[in-house]
């Protein structure tokens, strides 16, 4: 009975969109609108995590909506339950912080009628099981997501970002509608049960996994689709900007794991494995290298969007490369891995998003070269983003790390794969996912040590202040959770197990909860296990006590006296470490082969007043190799067929009637 | 019997080929227009006779709108339209009679050739309606592409709904709601183009899609 509830929720979500469109002049509209997702969404969560636990059989229900002869078909199962928690959750806590983030809003009326319907849309497309409802829904979110990112349209950055993310969105669906056209076959069964019964010769299945990869893909941010994410998810309002990177991808990696892991079935080749795992090891290095010479807050969390996303599809593409050699409990293995770091990066990417949305509120700024010293004014919100960023960059006791941990236990199987490209391919993507680990460890230093710590950089860092409880109720919530996912690893694994089971032919990781001292152990105990407990426990216990010792040896009396500074008395904020500079070693390392970064500087000869300069030009090798030429070739033949356009009405008359006569010819002579 | 019912819909239909080929040399618009409202009175006949043979009532709505808006109403208005415009006594310059004779024999070869095969599977009075349905459907582009004058295109647009309309009623099981909407929107069709007629008159003092042509700057074949 779980799903008309959340279908009658979803409705109620709708149903405020419309309110939201009367009702967008009334002074407290906002607060209103963001109440009712709020309680919407966690009642939703409340219903999925119920269904999740208490793993009943898959729940459905066909309604009369849609194609006459089809109807819409929905569908509650252990998978839909997991993606509706972080959808939900992720919803809520936006809702939360948007109660007080939402009064600063300069133009509401273009965010609060699309607000509910994006979340509408997310959640019906988890619980979407024919083809036309599945697609329907995916649209409903990317047109709302894209109103959303329009609502600053004001900014020409704004135009463009939402410009390449219509374009990006309509290739993904058109690439998903043509999986689902190869699945469904010449019978046209649309709906899930009749694909899930049916099968595909391998030709066309291979051909259905690189279509779920670009259609997907392109939502979810892979290498090389990921170009429109860094500029449409900044663009939207910083709550949007968390949903649509917290969670908007993971609906695209429901919709790619639904369709190569359920859908398509059995027989998985070994190539699809490899050509996933291949991706994301590209996606998690580029993205963490395009996030490293970023300055720009927002833009720095999107490209480690990218990079997590590259995470996740590491996990599926192993689980995938096992599962085509029967090693069902390793691919069980690399699974929780991935549907871990679903869960964790939905839930500190969120913090992250909404704690520069609470900067942004205080200062204005979203570049970090003008901010600085943030700590004093906003001590509460630097907490919540410094846990955010530690969990980010994997450091245990926190989230992060359980399952990046996993993901590399999945890699230290891959020896036993018996393809030797495999073998030689997933420590190679070992190597990418550990290099990606550390660059994300230095990007949120960067981050979090340009931002915060320091001196203002800038009058608007200066006068900043704290944000307002609403705000700080949703940082805090997340970030709680990302410490207990943290250091109660095994609960969330034995949540996720009814998931893998569903995914992997019924094989699951062994239940965790029986371990001793809550410890999670993927496969046996003398092999590997983890504590975030005990490392808890150890933490605090000797963070304390050097305290504890410091205090009681050293003396105890304070005193206040210049700081060094270096020759130079009277500082000035400029002089400090700014973002760039940080990031200088690494991309004089990475970055002068990858984006062909060139430093120019400028030194006037003495005499002369102009200041000294130090220029960066950066390259987007993506954008100038993938994007550039097919762009151009586009104009081109626009160009060429430019005089179409000016042609008599006869002559498009005649052209209808010629191309009709040959297409019959041709159908005629074919047979 | 059966042959009987099967030889009169054949005729029906093979009679909507014969006048959309009288169409084709129609150098008079009262003319045209008029053998436009025999062509639309053959479809009339085509589809009741389909209803009378398939059993199907609803088959006798569409041939009842067919014979309303088609036969009676878009004839009288199309008639009052030239008459206005004042171009009832010019004659058209249709293309060598011959040449037009020869293509429409070409396209209902076509036509016949591309649909017998591909419906194999249904019975014979389907498969010869849709042969003739798509031989009307293209006889009547020809009339759009080979005419210069706005209102003999208009004429040619609905003589190739006819087709549809035919092809439609061979057809089982196609929804009376597709019919009437199809024949709402030729009539809204009917409105909207009349009224261009008049403004495009205003405009150029003619309804010549030539002029039209040298008016948007392009060069004349």
């Amino acid at each position: 009975m779980l799903l008309p509830l959340l279908l009658s929720l979803l409705l109620i979500l709708v149903a405020a969109s419309i309110y939201a469109v009367a009702a967008t002049h009334q002074p407290d509209c906002s607060r209103r609108i963001y109440g009712i997702t709020l309680a919407v969404t966690t009642v939703a969560l409340g219903t999925a995590l119920t269904h999740l636990l208490t793993a009943p059989a898959p729940e459905m229900l066909t309604l009369p909506l849609g194609l006459p002869w089809l109807g819409a078909h929905f569908r509650l199962d252990a998978l839909s339950a997991f993606f509706l928690i972080v959808v939900n959750l992720g919803g809520a806590v936006a809702s939360l912080f948007a109660l007080g983030y939402g009064q600063h809003e300069k133009a509401p009326e273009r965010v609060l009628p699309f607000f509910p319907a994006f979340l509408a849309g997310m959640n019906l497309v988890l619980l979407a099981d024919d083809a036309y409802a599945f697609l329907f829904c995916w649209e409903l979110m990317s047109l709302t997501s894209w109103a959303l990112v329009m609502a600053h349209h004001q900014e020409p950055a704004n135009v463009r970002a939402g410009y390449l993310y219509l374009v990006m969105a309509c290739f993904g669906t058109l690439a998903l509608l043509l999986a689902f056209g190869l699945l469904a076959g010449t019978s046209g069964g649309y709906d899930f049960a009749t694909i899930r019964a049916g099968t595909v010769t391998p030709g066309f299945a291979g051909l259905v996994l690189a279509l779920a990869l670009l259609g997907a893909g392109s939502k979810a941010g892979l290498v090389p689709l990921h170009v429109w994410l860094p500029l449409a998810h900044p663009a939207a309002p910083s709550h949007v900007s968390a949903l649509m990177s917290g969670v908007m991808t993971k609906v695209a990696v429901y919709g790619f794991i639904r369709i190569v892991f359920d859908l398509l079935g059995e027989p998985v080749l070994w190539w699809w494995g490899g050509v996933v795992l291949a991706l994301g090891g590209i996606t998690a290095v580029l993205g963490v290298l395009y996030a490293l010479m970023q300055h720009d807050l927002k833009r720095l969390l999107a490209y480690h969007t990218v990079e997590n996303i590259g995470i996740i599809f590491i996990g599926l593409g192993l689980a995938l490369a096992f599962q085509a050699n029967q090693m069902y409990a390793s691919a069980a293995l690399a699974l929780t891995a991935a549907l871990f770091h679903v869960l964790n990066h939905s839930l500190f990417k969120s913090l992250l998003f909404l704690g520069t949305g609470a900067v942004l509120t205080a200062t204005g700024e979203r570049d970090m070269e003008r901010l600085g010293g943030l700590i004093h004014p906003m001590p509460w919100t630097a907490l919540a983003f410094l846990i955010g960023a530690a969990a980010i960059s994997a450091l245990p006791p926190l989230n992060g790390f359980v399952s990046e941990w996993l993901t590399f236990q999945a890699i230290l199987i891959s020896p036993e794969l018996p393809q030797w490209l495999l073998k030689f391919l997933v420590p190679a993507i070992g190597a990418a996912l550990a290099l990606s680990a550390a660059l994300a460890a230095a990007c949120f230093v960067k981050a979090f040590g340009i931002t915060f710590l320091g001196r203002p950089r800038s009058p608007a860092a200066a006068q900043a202040q704290e944000t307002d409880r609403y705000s700080l109720a949703a940082l805090f919530t997340l970030a709680a959770l990302c410490l207990l996912a943290g250091i109660l690893p095994g609960l969330v694994v034995d949540g996720l197990a009814p998931v893998v089971g569903l995914l992997n032919g019924g094989a699951r990781l062994t239940a965790q909860h029986s371990q001793p001292w809550l410890t999670l152990v993927p496969i046996v105990d003398v092999k590997s296990s983890y504590n975030g407990l005990l490392v808890l426990l150890f933490m605090a216990l000797s963070g304390t006590g050097a305290a504890f010792l410091i205090h009681r040896l050293a003396s105890n009396k304070s005193r206040r006296g210049p700081p060094w500074d270096c020759g130079f008395p009277d500082a000035n904020p400029a002089f400090q470490y700014t973002a760039s500079s940080f990031a200088q070693p690494i991309r004089r390392v990475f970055g002068s082969v990858v984006f062909q970064a060139r430093e120019r500087i400028f030194m006037p000869p003495p005499g002369d007043l102009r200041p000294a300069r130090l220029e960066v030009k950066l390259r987007d090798p993506v954008w100038e190799h993938g994007y550039a030429p097919i762009a151009a070739a586009v104009v081109a033949l626009s160009g060429r067929f430019n005089h179409f356009q000016y042609l008599t009405i006869r002559r498009y008359l005649s052209l209808v009637f010629g191309v009709l006569v040959l297409l019959l010819l041709g159908m005629a002579l074919w047979r | 019997m059966h042959d009987l019912a099967f030889d009169i819909a054949h005729l029906l239909a093979g009679g909507m080929v014969v006048v959309s080929f009288l169409m084709l040399y129609q150098d008079r618009l009262s003319a045209l227009i008029n053998v436009f409202a025999l062509h639309s009175l053959v479809l009339v006949l085509a589809v009741g006779w389909q209803a009378h043979i398939q059993d199907a009532h609803h088959l006798y709505v569409t041939a009842g709108i067919a014979l309303v808006f088609k036969a009676i109403i878009i004839p009288t208005a199309l008639h009052r339209i030239v008459r206005r415009l004042g171009i009832h006594r010019t004659l058209e310059v249709v293309g060598g009679v011959g040449l037009d004779m020869l293509a429409g024999a070409a396209l209902v070869a076509l036509a016949i050739l591309v649909m017998l095969p591909v419906t194999v599977t249904t019975d014979a009075l389907a498969r010869e309606d849709l042969a003739f349905a798509l031989a009307v459907l293209l006889l009547g582009l020809l009339l759009m592409v080979t005419r210069q004058n706005a209102v003999s295109l208009v004429v040619g647009f609905m003589s190739l709904e006819n087709g549809l309309v035919l092809a439609a009623a061979g057809a089982r099981g196609m929804p009376l709601a597709v019919e009437i909407s199809i024949a709402f929107s030729v009539l809204i069709a009917l409105i909207v183009i009349g009224i261009f007629l008049f403004r495009i008159r205003e405009r150029f003092d003619s309804v010549d899609m030539r002029a039209m042509d040298t008016f948007r700057g392009e060069r004349r074949r």
